[in-house]
C-alpha cells in the first residue's frame, strides 16, 4: 500500500436526478476526503450524467472511497482513470487587463509558447483560451500570476476525461 | 383506471405487508391519514414525539427482522426524526420513512412547515428522494422498500409532496424494481472464502469476533455450529451480543471499552482473527496500531465499504454472514484449541467480571441486572445509553432466545424506551424489559402516554443514581471529579459544599409520580433483596407499562474500562 499523498482521477456514471451532485460532493466533505476538482455533464443518454473526479489522497482513502461511491445507489459505475490511458483536458480561460505594449506582446509570446488561442482582444487586455492538461494550465497560472500580478482573472472548467482507444497515454 | 397518490400509497403498503405504521400527523400527511382512517389491516401508532416514532419504528423492527415504518409531516415533524434516522443508519436498521412535503408549487419558498429533509438527511439514510412525478410514485416506494429491506439495510427517506399525494395516476405497484446503481450482494467468492478458511486453520490461536451482522443476517445458529466443529473461541461486539448463548463453552465475552478483561486480551493475542459482521468501530479497537497486533484478520462484511476502512485486512471476503459460515461449515475440522482455550478460561478467572460490592445497605447495578436473568430468561432487553447499558452488556445474559437492542453506533440517549415500545408492538407476545438511566428515560419520558395508550406492558427498570453516569465517571477518573453538568437532581455539581434548601424535593422527577399521573405501575427499590420481588410484581402487569425505580449510588462505576484511543490491552479493572 502506498502512503504517499497523489492526485488520482475517477469517472462517475450517475443518475441524472436532482440532488446527485449535492450527494457525491457531500461525501467529499462528509467524510474530509480531499477532492482536488469536480466536474459533472450530460453523457450520450438523457437520464446519465457523467462526472470526473480528481482527488488528493493515499491508496487506502482511495480504496475506501470508490467503495463509497459505488455504496451509493444513485451511482452506477465507479471508473479507476489513474493507471489507465485517457485522453484529458481541462479548459481554462484567463483574462489579462491593464497592459501595456510590451505586456501585450509578453502575453502574445506566452500563448505561441503554451500554444493557446487569444480568444478575444481589446485596447490594453486580452483574453486566452487554454484547453490543455491540468499540469499544463497550473503552469500557466503560474507563470501569468508572476508576470502579471494582480491583473489575471482566471476561470477553470477542471479536467475532463475518457478512456483512450489506442493504448498510448495522452494525458 | 387512475387513482390518487394517497391511494397508491396504502396500496403499496398492503402490498409490502406492512401491518403497522407510527405516525405522527399534519398538514403536509393529512391526506394519507384520511385514506389508512378507510383502511383496515394497518394498525397506526401515535407516539408523543417524531424522534420517539422513528425510535419505535427501530424497536419494531429490531424485534420482527420487518422494516420499521413511519409517517410524519413536513418541516419540524420531518426535522425531529433526524437523530433516530443517524442511529438506525449507524446500526443497520430497516426503516421506511415518509415525509409530507408542501407542494411542488411552493418548494423553495421558504413555505410554512417547509424543510429540504432529503438535502438534510443525506449523509445518515442509505436512500432518499423527493418524489416529484405522480407516475413515479409507486416505483419510488417500492424502490424504498426493497433498498431499506436488502443488502446491508438502513433507513430510506420518502419525501411526498402534498399534490402528489392528491393527484390522479397509474393505480399499478411494482412488484419487481430493477436499480441499476443498486446492487447488494447476493454470492460469496468461494476461493476467496477458501482462502479464509485455510488461514484460520493455520492459527495456533484463533478468534472469532462476531458483531451485529450476525443477528442482521440471522446467522446465529451457523455461528455456534461453526465455532463448535472448529473448536474456536467467540469474541462479541455490543451489537453481536447473544449471537452464541453467554454460558457456551466457547464464548469468551464482549471485546471493546467495556469488554471483558479475557475478551480483550485474547483479541490482542489471537494469531488469526476472523471478523463477521463488524466494522471495527473505534470502541472496539481502541488504539489502531496495537489492535490484534499479531493477528491476520480476516473481514466478512456484506458492504464492500466496510472492509479494510478502520483496520486494514489481510483477507476481505464479501458476503452475508449466513452465506458465508454456512459454506464454510462444510469444510469445517476440529481444530487443536484446547490449550489457547484454557489460556482465555485462565484470563477469565484472574479478572472475571464482577462489581466491587458497596456497603450492604446500597443497590448494587450488578444485583439488578442478575435479578432481571432470573426473572426474564427469555425476551428481549432494550437498553439506553449510558452506564446502565454498558452494566445490561456486562451481565444481561443473552443467548438465541433473549436478545438485546441497544444503540451501538450512535449511542443516543433517548433512545431505550421508544425502541422496547415499538420492540413490544411488534412482539407482542415477548417479555420486553427496558433498561434505562434517569437521564436517557427524561429524554423521551412523554412516550408513557403512547404506552398507555397503546396498551403497551413494557418493564422498565429505571437505574436512577441522580446524575449523568457515564459523564459523571469520566469526570471522576479524568477530570478531577469537577462535576460540571452531570447532576441531573441539584441545581449544581453532586459534590457542591452548599447544604440543599430542606424544602428541595427529594426526588426530580419523582418518577413513581410520573408513573402515576399516567396511568402506569411504579416500584421504587433502594434494596438488593428486593429487586426479585419487584421485578416479579413487573412482570404480572399485562395491561400497562411499570416504572421499576432502582435508586443507585452516582459513585458506582463501569469497570473494566479501557480509556478512548487506549490500546485494549491497557484496562483500568479497578
Amino acid at each position: 500500500m502506498d502512503h504517499t499523498m497523489k492526485n488520482r482521477f475517477i469517472a462517475l456514471y450517475v443518475e441524472n436526478d436532482v440532488g446527485v451532485l449535492a450527494k457525491v460532493s457531500g461525501l467529499f466533505s462528509g467524510k474530509s476526503y480531499n477532492l482536488q476538482s469536480l466536474t459533472v455533464g450530460m453523457t450520450e443518454r438523457d437520464d446519465v450524467s457523467r462526472m470526473t473526479i480528481c482527488v488528493s489522497s493515499d491508496d487506502v482513502t482511495f480504496e475506501q472511497i470508490k467503495k463509497q461511491l459505488n455504496s451509493m445507489v444513485e451511482v452506477i459505475k465507479v471508473l479507476d482513470l489513474t493507471c489507465v490511458p485517457v485522453c484529458m483536458k481541462e479548459i481554462l480561460y484567463a483574462k489579462i487587463k491593464d497592459l501595456d505594449h510590451d505586456g501585450m506582446d509578453a502575453v502574445f509570446r506566452i500563448a505561441e509558447t503554451f500554444r493557446v488561442r487569444v480568444k478575444d482582444i481589446g485596447i490594453d487586455c486580452l483574453i486566452l483560451e487554454c484547453m490543455q492538461t491540468e499540469r499544463k494550465n497550473n503552469e500557466l497560472v503560474a507563470l501569468l500570476k508572476r508576470q502579471f500580478h494582480n491583473k489575471v482573472e482566471i476561470v477553470r472548467g477542471g479536467p475532463v476525461a475518457i478512456e483512450s482507444i489506442s493504448t498510448t497515454d495522452s494525458k | 383506471m387512475d387513482i390518487t397518490g394517497r391511494k397508491l400509497f396504502v396500496k403499496a403498503l398492503l402490498e409490502e405487508g406492512v401491518d403497522t405504521i407510527f405516525a405522527y400527523p399534519g398538514g403536509m400527511i393529512v391526506d394519507l391519514l384520511d385514506e389508512l382512517y378507510k383502511t383496515e389491516g394497518i394498525r397506526v401508532i401515535l407516539p408523543r414525539h417524531e424522534q420517539a416514532l422513528v425510535h419505535e419504528a427501530e424497536g419494531y423492527a429490531r424485534a420482527t427482522g420487518k422494516p420499521g415504518v413511519c409517517l410524519v409531516t413536513s418541516g419540524p415533524g420531518a426535522t425531529n426524526t433526524i437523530t433516530a434516522i443517524a442511529d438506525a443508519h449507524y446500526d443497520s436498521v430497516p426503516l421506511v420513512i415518509f415525509t409530507g412535503q408542501v407542494p411542488q408549487g411552493l418548494i423553495g419558498n421558504d413555505a410554512f412547515q417547509e424543510v429540504d429533509i432529503v438535502g438534510m438527511t443525506r449523509s445518515i439514510v442509505k436512500y432518499g428522494y423527493t418524489v416529484r412525478d405522480r407516475k413515479a410514485l409507486g416505483e419510488k416506494i417500492k424502490m424504498a422498500f426493497h433498498i431499506a429491506t436488502t443488502g446491508k439495510p438502513g433507513p430510506v427517506l420518502l419525501d411526498i409532496p402534498k399534490d402528489i399525494q392528491t393527484t390522479s395516476g397509474p393505480s399499478e405497484y411494482p412488484d419487481y424494481v430493477a436499480i441499476r446503481g443498486y446492487k447488494p450482494n447476493e454470492s460469496v467468492h468461494i476461493g476467496q472464502l477458501k482462502k479464509a478458511y485455510k488461514l484460520l486453520k493455520s492459527a495456533k490461536h484463533p478468534i472469532i469476533l462476531a458483531g451485529g451482522g450476525i443477528h442482521v443476517s440471522g446467522a446465529e445458529k451457523e455461528l455456534v455450529t461453526f465455532a463448535e466443529k472448529m473448536n474456536i473461541p467467540v469474541v462479541t461486539t455490543i451489537m453481536g451480543k447473544g449471537s452464541i448463548p453467554e454460558n457456551h463453552p466457547l464464548y469468551v465475552g464482549n471485546s471493546g471499552m467495556h469488554g471483558r478483561f479475557a475478551a480483550n486480551i485474547a483479541v490482542t493475542e489471537c494469531d488469526v482473527l476472523l471478523s463477521i459482521g463488524t466494522r471495527f468501530n473505534d470502541r472496539i479497537t481502541g488504539d489502531l496500531n496495537e489492535f490484534a497486533p499479531h493477528a491476520k484478520i480476516i473481514h466478512v462484511d456484506v458492504d464492500t465499504a466496510s472492509i479494510s476502512r478502520n483496520v486494514v485486512v489481510d483477507i476481505p471476503v464479501v458476503s452475508d454472514a449466513k452465506l458465508a459460515l454456512s459454506k464454510m461449515i462444510d469444510w469445517a475440522e476440529p481444530m487443536k484449541t484446547d490449550k489457547w482455550l484454557a489460556e482465555i478460561k485462565q484470563w477469565n478467572e484472574e479478572h472475571p467480571l464482577s462489581m466491587p460490592q458497596g456497603k450492604s445497605h446500597e443497590l448494587s447495578p450488578q444485583c439488578i441486572m442478575e435479578g432481571i436473568n432470573e426473572v426474564f430468561p427469555k425476551g428481549i432487553v432494550v437498553t439506553d445509553v449510558g452506564q446502565h447499558q454498558m452494566w445490561a452488556t456486562q451481565y444481561i445474559k443473552c443467548g438465541h432466545d433473549k436478545k438485546m437492542v441497544t444503540s451501538g453506533g450512535l449511542g443516543t440517549m433517548g433512545f431505550g424506551f421508544p425502541a422496547a415500545i415499538g420492540a413490544k408492538i411488534g412482539a407482542p407476545k415477548k417479555d420486553i424489559i427496558c433498561i434505562t438511566g434517569d437521564g436517557g428515560f427524561q429524554m423521551n419520558m412523554q412516550e408513557m402516554a403512547t404506552a398507555i395508550c397503546e396498551h403497551v406492558p413494557i418493564v422498565i427498570c429505571l437505574i436512577n443514581n441522580e446524575n449523568l453516569g457515564m459523564v459523571r465517571q469520566m469526570q471522576q477518573l479524568f477530570y478531577g471529579k469537577r462535576y460540571e453538568a452531570v447532576s441531573l437532581r441539584k441545581r449544581v455539581g453532586m459534590d457542591t459544599p452548599k447544604p440543599l434548601d430542606p424544602n428541595y424535593p427529594e426526588y426530580v422527577p419523582d418518577f413513581m409520580g410520573i408513573a402515576a399521573s399516567y396511568g402506569a405501575y411504579g416500584i421504587r427499590v433502594t434494596k438488593n433483596e428486593d429487586v426479585i420481588a419487584a421485578l416479579k410484581e413487573a412482570k404480572k402487569h399485562k395491561d400497562a407499562p411499570t416504572i421499576v425505580e432502582f435508586i443507585v449510588s452516582a459513585d458506582e462505576l463501569v469497570l473494566p474500562m479501557v480509556k478512548g484511543g487506549n490500546p485494549m490491552s491497557e484496562m483500568i479493572l479497578k
